[in-house]
């Protein structure tokens, strides 16, 4: 019994510094996206800073300073004059002394900054990209959702002769990776006209998505057949069986479903890429690497911007969480 | 046929007609198309120009290709058996039935569904060798100067396999599950046997959870081998440095929209599929050696 305890805490300590490393990225993309660029790149060979400060003023807004060096050190005064390569004066008690930046340090408080998040706003053009990846995403869930339901139900709960094979086609596919099909594609909604629209992205989830149709006909298949015969016996057609005896009854599976299209077509990179041209219709995703290329070591913004791009999917998390793992465990233990 | 077949052939149909023309429209013309580009001379605008096996032949003289192929291999071969590894290892401290399970396999899971440019930029951030986290943490806690990591040739695919861990979440959910499946009277059966945590480990656990090890396995090959996102937003589509990140994916991407090279594109898409389709198939075969299924 004294070994299962040891070998708990054991575990104990191995998850909690686990979840430090995991967590860590996170507090770091908060942390910077809160600072001034000053204090994102601190003095060299100084430890990380974790929380975000800013200098502290007097009422006159100079610099508070604490000596470090000299007769008045550790004594608290105020900065009068900053010069590049001079001594600072410095009115400690009275007295005005001379110093150079390493004899005293700015005494520091918490300061968030908050026009990182002003400067992602403005210059990601956030607002019209959230619309945009809004407008995709819910389409996409609407399609998939309904397509992907029909499909299943047919291979699920529809005996009829072909099936089968049909069914193998959705599983072979799911197969083939992304890249074969690319460039066919491209070339078929260029002929279209439909590079620069939102269509390419949006019309093939009306088709039936192979992985959400494996999803939903496992989950179907676990539904009582009696229910739809009696259903069939009472004279309601086959649609109507559907919509009013297997929808309801799958509800969590299609809840799975439109989650993980949504988060999907969320942080897709790959399609706006290839067919979003005209910077008025990127996506969050796409507006973020776009902003990162353009300025390579803007962290401030570039860290604002990925925490708003990634609180909205963390708070959907939160509000589904039972959904998310139930779904994520069906894929992985009947797939 | 009687008439309830044909009824049911007709809805049947019907109910799978989405799929049906999806099929034809989206993978089926794609796929023949595809075939036939990957024998061409084609840059979408002009009519393809049929070259026979010259894209294939160019394959193997292109060492850009070559470069791309052995380290998107490194990669797979690497960083596929070490998330593996972590994540059962993770999955097997969560199963110990700890307070806060939940907590920690929520934050185990959180990465998993951050939107990839986002934790591409992110990651860039960590792994900036002057002001970077990481860095920073190995001199604060190590008195180590860390390497130049996604900027040094020499370390830029170790940074992605690092990376990578980050992301294992979605296995320990898989894992967890799997472990939830194991018959706790074996656990029983081994103490009565007088076995240890080590011994309970590689002969009730570990052979228990092997088909969810084939699973995941599948999957993490799967994924690597089509790595794209985060070496895109990482690099600004270069591969850089030295051509060290340049991946299958990114090269296949850069060789179709940047060069339109398309038919020298799709050949090599299709030699992607074989490859992964081998790799797959080899595993799969394997597996038969050491996968074991609840009641056999």
């Amino acid at each position: 019994m004294a070994n299962k305890h040891k070998f708990h805490w054991v575990a104990h300590l191995c998850l909690l510094s686990a979840s430090v490393t995991f967590v860590a990225p996170f507090l770091w993309m908060v942390s910077t996206s809160l600072k001034s660029e000053a204090r994102i790149f601190p003095k060299a060979g100084g430890p990380p800073q974790w929380i975000p400060t800013a200098d502290r003023l007097d009422t006159q807004g100079r610099r508070i300073v604490k000596v470090l060096e000299g007769p008045f050190a550790g004594k608290q005064g105020v900065e009068l004059s900053a010069h590049e390569g001079e001594r600072h004066e410095i009115l400690v008690e009275g007295k005005t002394i001379a110093l150079w930046p390493e004899e005293f340090e700015v005494e520091q408080r918490l300061g968030f900054q908050w026009k990182n998040y002003v400067a992602a706003l403005q210059k990601m053009d956030f607002i019209n990209n959230l619309r945009n990846t809004l407008f995709i995403c819910v389409f996409c869930v609407v399609g998939t959702v309904i397509s992907s339901g029909l499909v299943a139900y047919s291979f699920a709960r529809i005996p009829w002769k072909g099936r089968n094979v049909v069914f193998l086609c959705v599983l072979a596919t799911m197969m083939i990776p992304y890249q074969v099909t690319l460039i066919p594609l491209f070339a078929v909604y260029r002929s279209l006209g439909w590079v620069g629209t939102f269509k390419p992205l949006i019309i093939p989830s009306f088709f039936g998505v192979p992985f959400y149709i494996f999803l939903l006909r496992q989950f179907f298949m676990g539904i009582p057949e009696d229910m739809s015969a009696a259903a069939r016996i009472d004279g309601c057609s086959e649609f109507g069986i559907f919509l009013r005896i297997i929808a309801p009854l799958a509800k969590p599976a299609f809840a799975t479903t439109g989650l993980f299209t949504f988060l999907f077509e969320w942080g897709d990179f790959l399609n706006p890429l290839i067919y979003l041209q005209d910077d008025r219709q990127y996506t969050l995703a796409i507006a973020l690497q776009q902003f990162q290329s353009h300025h390579e070591s803007a962290w401030g913004p570039l860290m604002a911007m990925s925490t708003l791009i990634t609180l909205p999917i963390i708070v959907l998390f939160f509000l589904t969480q039972r959904t998310f793992i139930q779904g994520i465990t069906m894929t992985g233990l009947k797939g | 046929m009687t008439r309830m077949e044909r009824r049911n052939l007709v809805n049947g149909l019907l109910f799978a007609s989405p799929y049906i023309l999806g099929f034809l429209l989206f993978m089926l013309y794609p796929l023949a198309m595809s075939f036939y580009y990957s024998f061409c001379q084609y840059n979408v605008i002009a009519k393809p120009i049929w070259i026979g096996w010259d894209n294939y032949h160019e394959l193997f003289r292109d060492s850009d290709f070559t470069t791309a192929l052995y380290n998107t291999l490194y990669f797979t071969v690497f960083s596929v058996p070490l998330s593996l590894a972590f994540s059962i290892g993770l999955a097997l401290l969560l199963n110990q039935k700890v307070n806060g399970m939940s907590i920690y396999r929520t934050i185990f899971f959180l990465p998993t569904i951050v939107p990839v440019v986002a934790s591409a930029v992110l990651w860039l951030w960590v792994l900036t060798p002057d002001g970077g986290l990481l860095n920073g943490l190995l001199l604060q806690f190590f008195g180590i100067r860390g390497p130049g990591w996604i900027a040094d040739p020499a370390w830029s695919k170790p940074s992605l396999i690092l990376m990578n861990l980050w992301t294992v979440g979605t296995a320990v959910v898989i894992f967890l599950a799997g472990l939830a499946e194991v018959p706790k009277e074996l656990y029983e059966v081994a103490d009565i046997d007088g076995a240890g945590p080590w011994g309970k480990f590689r002969n009730v656990t570990l052979p228990l959870i092997t088909p969810t090890i084939l699973f995941n396995l599948v999957m993490g090959l799967i994924a690597a081998f089509q790595y794209f996102t985060q070496v895109y937003v990482m690099t600004n589509g270069t591969g850089s440095p030295a051509k060290s990140t340049l991946l299958y994916a990114l090269y296949l991407y850069k060789t179709s929209f940047n060069y339109l090279k398309m038919g020298y594109a799709s050949a090599m898409a299709w030699l992607l599929f074989l490859v992964i389709f081998a790799a797959t198939v080899l595993v799969m075969v394997s597996s038969k050696r050491w996968v074991h299924y609840h009641g056999e």
